[in-house]
């Protein structure tokens, strides 16, 4: 086992040679190599056990020479410490979980080999941003998975919706990610590194200034990828790609990977006042902006993509307020429930044949696997005790409350909305009668045996609370007071959802009246999307089209071409002079050779 | 002798196709191949004799005895990357070229003569040889434009015949000057530096010529208009290596003759490349034309190339040699692209395709990876060198180079709009049945991705050989690191 640890890109390696060989393999194969896609997901558990085994001792350092002249060189490298660990074995869990539901779920796709091809490169990928060593190393695994992303959800590119999605997705996150690249350019330029051990320890030798403008350029990457506001518009449409996607890739990992950023260049952010700030503010606004997006979607998989922006939300919060610990705790709870309840709704499309909650109902009573293991991943999500998001979000609520009351308000907020709207999903999906069209059933044991761990690990993750706090060095102890309000929050929260949404669909109409202008408004997310849709996405097209036809053709080119024929009436001018002496020719050449060389001599001669 | 091997073959090869080749055109085309592959084999034999004999320059002179030394030929780290790129997108010109039917031979004695004539700007050891090597590059591709190219070739073979020409007059006029101040020296062999008064204006006049081919905003109309009229073989060339010879120019004779005015125009060359780089991606953008959309990339891409180079740092240095190796395999594969699927179509026009991912999976497949290069993914040949450019430009000129932000975030856009119209979506019926890439055209594309991804994870393959020319660059500007 701690050859893994020892040799940590084996763990990269692993899964990005099996995408070969599955992509290799093509159709035919895949019956048989779509199990090969499970050994990667495996290799990075066993590193992170490994690791977290472990931990402690320092790890060891894997580290190359990758762009070099001379002296100055930028390295990648790669070491398992405690936070890669605890990193690696959710990306492990996880992904494995994701390839074993998807042999059943993507088991008619004809594209299966693209797929878990596709799956295997991303386990790599996520792998080598959680151990990279450098800056360049990780920048250059997060826009390998931002990639995967883009290719996942473009996955049934055939699909309008699903190919812009994928566009989107690719674009809105790599405005952040120029941020993030200036911010490294920042530190690289300041600190003459891109390592990231020495530039955290460098930092505090810098000026605050530039510690601030180095944080918020590294918050930018964090915000794009872990859709914080306003950066947050590309998740909900990335719902379009194969759901075990949508729980790996854009519920678990990549979406949190702003988070893990975030903890690992800790150093630079700690280091400035300001950049804090800016964290708890963003996380908040995007947490329970989110959170009033989620009451309103009727697409069961945009009211838990409204529901991770909301829950990464609480992440920022609990950075800004300067826990990063905490942050990484609710990354690991929520990666246990998001993904469960991301695979639960798989599950559920996969049976009922809708994403649309209207057209559910009842499902509680053919598929009771699914149904159990949604209702922990839902109570844990609401925070009810003891379920995994009780203690983490406890965490993050206390920590908000110390560094601000109102960010603290606003959290408890947000919670309630939490526990409301997901007590609508589940009684709109599972409850009352079935509302849609087919014959609904529970899903094969491939399915339903990733639902089964990962309720365990909504189950069971709040009490791993301390350790982690032991393993990456904060506190994890748990305060009365916050406890029992947010315990009788969240099932408040859950108790006026149930008085709502007891009756069925129709609940939608009587809060819809009763909120007025707000519901619709909160549907569409605010408006933000469209707004900045309006105001950049469908003017850029055109823009760019005028640029090129006002100032490239007709100015520049035309510039040009208007020499070219003042050249040619000149030349024609010129051509008078032709008379056909040979003599009269030659001694204009050389007059033209004497001034020409004097010309130049004397100008250069100065 | 080796070092004339690159220049004799081709040269060779044209002479025979051109003789022999006449009639048939299979005949042509497997001659011509196997002069180019021979070619090709020869630059990797040099790049592997370089590297026995320690990095050292090698050379080769003809008449040093007379005193002349016009015919000397030199490689070393700086010219070897390109000679070995121009080698192998000779190949690649040819098998490209396999389906042109009409004056066969013709097509690929110029083809021939034109990379010959490509590698003598490289290797060329001498001024003058330089400047004879790189007025001889125009006249294949005149003509390889204007017989063999699309609707409007005339018009754009004398459109760059003559935009590049006018450049070239002035850098005549630079190079004269030159040597009326400092005699004949080896280009290779560590040039010594005019006299201080006289470099600004040498410096300008050289890069009036220079900066014409790579091409700098404003001077770049001339490259859209060839590129999209040039035949696929002839856009290959040009994207992938006569473009090169503007950045090879600045660093083998500008820099060195003019060390303090390249110093000095550094922030000159900065903002020309920024606003290449984001210029050009925003032309890329307004595209309604395929070939016309890779061709504007080219713009974008060099102003990354430029603005490394600005910098004057060696890892700025190395990086400029490795965006433009890349660029030339990544341009090399998105033109070779385009033309195929040309060739299936007889179209370009972005708007009248959709959905070829399902109807030709292979074209589609390689195409969404050649798109992903060029927007400089990590893993392929783009990304190393522009995030070179971007830190060693941070470096140098610190918040001034943020707003290429705008370029990068553009050149996502502009590849995946170019993936989203052209191979995602509904397959439009209209091109049902056209059949998906063939043998040798799965091997042109295979040979393309090898060298994209074998450059994006072991750039060092690149920057170990450029490292002794950084470091002599580098020093000569007052660096030095």
């Amino acid at each position: 086992m701690s050859i893994l640890v020892q040799q940590p890109w084996i763990a990269v390696l692993v899964p990005a040679t099996l995408a070969f060989v599955i992509a290799l393999g093509g159709r035919r194969a895949v019956p048989l190599t779509r199990w090969l896609a499970l050994v990667g997901p495996l290799t990075v558990l066993a590193t992170g056990v490994a690791g977290l085994a472990g931990a402690g001792s320092d790890p060891a350092i894997v580290s190359v020479s990758w762009l070099a002249q001379g002296a100055r060189s930028i390295a990648v490298g790669a070491s398992v410490d405690a936070l890669a660990a605890v990193m690696l074995t959710v990306v492990g869990v996880v992904s494995a979980m994701v390839v074993l539901f998807s042999v059943g779920y993507m088991a008619e796709d004809p594209a299966q080999a693209r797929y878990f091809a596709l799956v295997s490169v991303f386990s790599a990928a996520m792998t080598g941003l959680v151990i990279s060593t450098t800056l360049v190393g990780l920048f250059a695994a997060w826009e390998l998975v931002g990639a995967c992303s883009y290719l996942l959800i473009g996955f049934w590119y055939r699909k309008p919706a699903a190919a812009n999605a994928a566009m989107k997705a690719f674009i809105v996150t790599r405005i952040g990610d120029v941020g993030f690249l200036l911010g490294i350019a920042l530190l690289w330029a300041n600190a003459g590194t891109a390592d990231i051990a020495t530039v955290n320890t460098a930092v505090g030798t810098l000026p605050v200034a530039v510690a601030t403008l180095a944080a918020l350029m590294l918050f930018a990457g964090a915000a794009g990828k872990s859709a914080q506001f306003p950066l947050h518009i590309w998740l909900p449409e990335a719902m379009e790609g194969p759901t075990p996607v949508s729980a790996l890739i854009h519920a678990a990992t990549m979406v949190a990977a702003g988070v893990f950023l975030v903890a690992r260049m800790w150093p630079v952010f700690a280091a400035s006042e300001i950049a804090l700030q800016v964290m708890l503010w963003v996380g908040l606004i995007t947490a329970l902006g989110a959170a009033m997006a989620a009451i309103a979607q009727r697409d069961i998989k945009r009211v838990l993509a409204y529901s991770t922006i909301s829950q990464l939300g609480f992440m920022f919060v609990a950075l800004g307020a300067g826990q990063w610990q905490i942050a990484i705790f609710h990354l690991v709870t929520h990666a246990a429930f998001k993904a469960l309840l991301f695979l639960g709704s798989g599950s559920v499309i996969h049976s009922a044949g809708t994403q649309d909650l209207h057209e559910m109902g009842g499902l509680g009573r053919v598929m009771p696997v699914t149904m159990v293991t949604w209702v922990l991943g839902a109570g844990a999500l609401a925070g009810i005790p003891p379920l995994a998001g009780f203690f983490s979000k406890d965490g993050i609520i206390h920590a908000a409350w110390v560094a601000s009351p109102v960010a603290g308000a606003v959290l408890v907020l947000a919670s309630l909305m939490t526990a409301f709207y997901i007590t609508r999903a589940t009684l709109l999906a599972f409850a009352g009668d079935f509302r849609g069209q087919g014959h609904p059933h529970e899903s094969p044991w491939t399915m339903t045996l990733p639902l089964m761990v990962l309720a365990a690990g909504a189950v069971g993750l709040g009490f791993a609370g301390g350790s982690l706090a032991e393993l990456l060095g904060g506190h994890g102890a748990l305060e009365p007071v916050v406890a029992i309000v947010s315990a009788l929050v969240a099932l408040t929260g859950v108790a006026v959802g149930w008085s709502f949404y007891r009756r069925g669909p129709s609940a939608d109409t009587v809060l819809e009246t009763r909120l007025g202008a707000v519901y619709p408004t909160a549907a569409n997310a605010f408006g933000v999307d469209a707004l900045l849709t309006r105001l950049f996405v469908r003017p850029a097209r055109s823009f760019a089209e005028k640029v090129y036809d006002a100032i490239d053709r007709r100015l520049i080119d035309g510039a040009v071409n208007g020499v070219g024929k003042l050249a040619v009436g000149a030349g024609r001018l010129a051509a008078g002079l032709q008379t056909g002496q040979i003599d009269l020719a030659a001694a204009m050449v050389g007059a033209g050779i004497v001034f020409l060389t004097a010309l130049v001599i004397g100008w250069g001669g100065r | 002798m080796n070092v004339l091997l690159p220049i004799a073959i081709p040269l060779t090869g044209a002479l025979v196709v051109a003789l022999a080749g006449r009639g048939e055109s299979g005949g042509a085309r497997r001659v011509s191949a196997m002069f180019a592959f021979a070619t090709f084999a020869v630059t990797v034999y040099l790049a592997f004799a370089w590297n026995a004999e320690g990095g050292e320059c090698i050379r080769w002179v003809i008449s040093s005895a007379q005193g002349l030394g016009v015919l000397s030929l030199a490689v070393d780290g700086l010219s070897l990357p390109l000679v070995v790129l121009t080698g192998f997108l000779g190949l690649i010109a040819v098998l490209t070229s396999w389906e042109v039917h009409e004056h066969a031979a013709a097509h690929h004695a110029l083809l021939l003569c034109l990379e010959a004539a490509v590698m003598t700007v490289f290797l060329a050891d001498n001024v003058i040889l330089f400047y004879v090597a790189w007025e001889a590059v125009l006249i294949p591709m005149f003509f390889l434009i204007s017989v063999w190219g699309h609707e409007n070739r005339r018009a754009a073979a004398f459109k760059f015949f003559i935009y590049t020409f006018a450049g070239s007059a002035l850098m005549l006029v630079g190079i004269i000057t030159l040597l009326v101040s400092s005699p004949l020296g080896s280009l290779a062999g560590g040039v010594t530096a005019i006299s201080a008064d006289k470099q600004t204006l040498v410096f300008w006049l050289l890069a009036a010529g220079l900066l014409v081919k790579v091409p700098v905003v404003p001077l770049h109309t001339w490259l859209p208009d060839a590129h999209v009229e040039a035949p696929t073989a002839g856009s290959i060339m040009l994207a992938g290596v006569l473009l090169k010879m503007g950045g090879y120019g600045l660093l083998r004779i500008a820099l060195p003759v003019a060390p303090d005015a390249f110093a000095a125009a550094g922030p000159v060359l900065a903002v020309l490349g920024g606003i290449g780089i984001v210029y050009g991606a925003i032309l890329a953008l307004g595209q309604r034309d395929l070939k016309r959309l890779v061709a504007y990339s080219s713009v974008a891409h060099m102003g990354f190339m430029l603005l490394a180079m600005s910098t004057g740092t060696r890892l700025g240095i190395g990086a400029a040699m490795l965006i433009m190796v890349s660029h030339g395999v990544v341009s090399g594969l998105l033109f070779f692209l385009v033309g195929a699927i040309y060739d299936r179509t007889h179209t370009r026009e972005i708007s009248r395709f959709g959905g070829l991912i399902s109807q030709i999976p292979v074209w589609g497949g390689v195409f969404v990876f050649g798109a992903l290069a060029s927007l400089g993914l990590p893993g392929l040949s783009g990304f190393p060198g522009e995030l070179l450019s971007v830190l060693e430009g941070f470096g140098r000129f610190g918040w001034w180079i943020a707003p290429i932000g705008v370029g990068v975030i553009l050149g996502a856009a502009y590849n995946l709009y170019a993936v989203r119209a052209v191979a995602h979506g509904e397959p439009s019926a209209e091109w049902q049945g056209i059949s998906d890439l063939g043998v040798r055209e799965r091997l042109i594309a295979a040979s393309f991705v090898v060298c994209i991804v074998g450059l994006g994870l072991w750039p060092g393959t690149v920057l170990s050989v450029t490292d002794a020319a950084s470091r002599v660059l580098s020093m000569a500007l007052g660096g030095g690191q």
